[in-house]
């Protein structure tokens, strides 16, 4: 059974149809890419997905469940984690932190307990804590396990987000262009992180304009053109569809 | 021990509470008392106002409207009703709650300015009735309020109004500090840092606005009945706009973010007024330039920056 399925899926900003009649299927394990042209609605997509934005028509499952319209913290609780194109780092907290909020599913939240300082609450958040530097080391931050957010280089701070995403425990997570505005080492790393998170049985989609990541890491790429599905397949039937070649990669297919 | 009395909770709550105890020997006269009891009250509203503010990132300009409902609360179920002080201000605490949580659904839909005026409007709102009720309120005149009394006991003279606040200070500095070091005050930062982010890692972020929206709503209602019984007269400019600026700047001055912050900014815009009375014609406008002041050279506020110096100079 696939674990994330979109219906007819359509959304439209002021008329401007940029999902439209979507349908498609990602399976559960492994690494998919979403790639098209600029305004082809990938973001639109993920934002549509995480629950950002409600769908005008179509239907959302995850894991045979229809979530359409659920609220993103609903969908988190269902297993849904994501990054953003444009950071959306919390600045005003520590690196740890960031990830701790995170891990706001897997621990007591309520009010009273919070406010009276029960030994428990102490207890779950030096355990979280602990877990949260775990996963900063798993994505490379050690060193920022006792910074500010708000004192890491950008490079840092996409490694955070993933780290914070990794946090919610997510069944299927979507990175919305984690390797853009990084140079060919740092992205090199980004890509052996998505293979590592992938290893770890979590459902990894990514949208990204670099193709050499996206043909390195992804067993299956779909392509979206204005809205709609173009094509989908490995990598290897992607570089030769003559539809995407002339709609995306440019006629002579010269960058791949 | 050393690296323990260095942290906010248990270094700065000892502070605190010597700061509280040792300062009645330095205060030559009950005038002095009487101004650190308003510093206190003023620190209680301010606390709960910075969790709102400074912590959640949603501007309230209409929090002494809390603060009057909470006095007159107090004022006339005792005065006219003959209740118990302290059911009085258990039920005014409750109704001004019940109130916070009925406005807060569609007024914390709102964002920056429109927010801001949102929170004004109702802050007007209460203000207006409290002055155009006469029968009930007394109107612009206010009313007088009988002293607090508690199983029998009645707390008279400043010493002992002064440790009453001061206890309810360190309790609230202690409760506030629990709140923010915890996965709601995490979770609150988080909307402030990025509301988009703070729903997408579980965090029901209408829940958390409407929540510390009403934790601060209930603090400023409790300070206000403690006041009312503690000076014996309330008046509807104590729920007035003015007031409101005045606990913002309070909190902008001391330091967003920071629960001390908010205590430190009490104090120093409560006593500042009360020392400098012969320049009272020019009390807002004093505020107004502490408040731009403050925006331009110390965006942080007082106690951040100056916690941020250290650090850095003890690395």
């Amino acid at each position: 059974m696939s674990l994330l399925a979109i219906e007819s899926l359509s959304k439209a900003f002021g008329g401007n149809r940029v999902i439209d009649d979507l349908s498609l299927t990602v399976r559960q394990g492994a690494v998919h890419s979403i790639i098209g042209p600029n305004g082809a609605g990938k973001t639109t997509l993920f934002n549509l997905v995480s629950g950002i934005y409600t769908p005008e028509s179509g239907r959302i499952l995850l894991d045979g469940a229809e979530t359409t319209g659920l609220a993103p913290y609903r969908m988190a609780a269902l297993g849904l984690s994501r990054t953003f194109q444009n950071l959306q780092i919390f600045f005003n907290m520590s690196a740890l932190e960031n990830v701790m909020v995170g891990m706001h599913l897997h621990c007591d939240s309520r009010f009273l307990p919070a406010m009276l300082r029960l030994p428990r609450i102490v207890r779950r958040d030096a355990e979280m804590a602990e877990a949260a530097a775990g996963l900063l080391r798993f994505v490379g931050l050690a060193e920022a396990v006792g910074a500010d957010a708000d004192s890491l280089p950008y490079g840092a701070l996409k490694r955070l987000e993933i780290a914070r995403a990794l946090a919610t425990r997510p069944r299927l997570l979507l990175l919305d262009e984690p390797a853009a505005g990084l140079n060919p080492a740092e992205t090199g790393e980004i890509d052996d992180l998505i293979q590592k998170i992938a290893e770890t049985g979590v459902t990894v989609v990514l949208v990204e304009h670099d193709m050499r990541l996206v043909m390195g890491v992804s067993e299956h790429i779909l392509v979206l053109d204005r809205g709609t599905l173009l094509a989908e397949g490995s990598g290897e039937e992607i570089r030769h569809n003559p539809d995407v070649v002339a709609a995306y990669l440019g006629e002579e297919g010269r960058y791949l | 021990m050393r690296r323990r009395l260095a942290t906010p909770r248990t270094g700065g709550l000892l502070a605190l509470a010597v700061v509280i105890a040792v300062l009645p020997a330095f205060l030559p006269n009950n005038f002095y008392f009487d101004v650190m009891i308003l510093v206190g009250l003023n620190a209680i509203v301010c606390i709960g106002l910075n969790l709102l503010v400074g912590y959640a990132g949603q501007i309230s300009l209409g929090h002494a409207g809390f603060f009057g409902l909470g006095a007159y609360s107090s004022a006339i179920l005792t005065s006219t009703y003959d209740w118990p002080p302290i059911a009085a201000l258990l039920a005014g605490a409750a109704g001004v709650g019940l109130l916070a949580f009925a406005v807060a659904r569609p007024i914390m839909k709102l964002r920056g300015h429109y927010l801001a005026m949102g929170t004004l409007g109702l802050g007007i709102i209460i203000s207006i009735i409290l002055t155009q009720e006469v029968d009930l309120t007394g109107g612009p005149d206010g009313m007088p309020v009988y002293g607090f009394s508690i199983l029998g006991w009645e707390p008279s003279g400043v010493l002992v109004w002064y440790w009453i606040v001061g206890g309810l200070l360190l309790l609230t500095v202690w409760l506030a500090l629990n709140i923010v070091e915890s996965p709601v005050g995490r979770a609150l930062r988080a909307v402030h840092g990025s509301e988009a982010a703070a729903q997408t890692m579980g965090v029901d972020v209408v829940h958390y606005k409407v929540l510390v929206f009403v934790v601060s709503a209930v603090l400023a209602s409790i300070a206000g009945s403690v006041f009312v019984h503690y000076i014996g007269f309330v008046t509807p400019s104590e729920a007035g706009f003015i007031h409101s600026i005045e606990l913002i700047t309070m909190v902008v001055l001391g330091g967003l973010a920071s629960i001390y912050g908010a205590v430190v900014g009490a104090a120093i815009l409560t006593t500042l007024p009360q020392l400098l009375t012969f320049l009272h014609d020019y009390e807002m406008l004093g505020f107004g330039a502490i408040m731009m002041g403050v925006m331009i050279f110390l965006p942080r506020g007082l106690v951040p920056t100056t916690a941020r110096l250290l650090r850095d100079r003890t690395r």
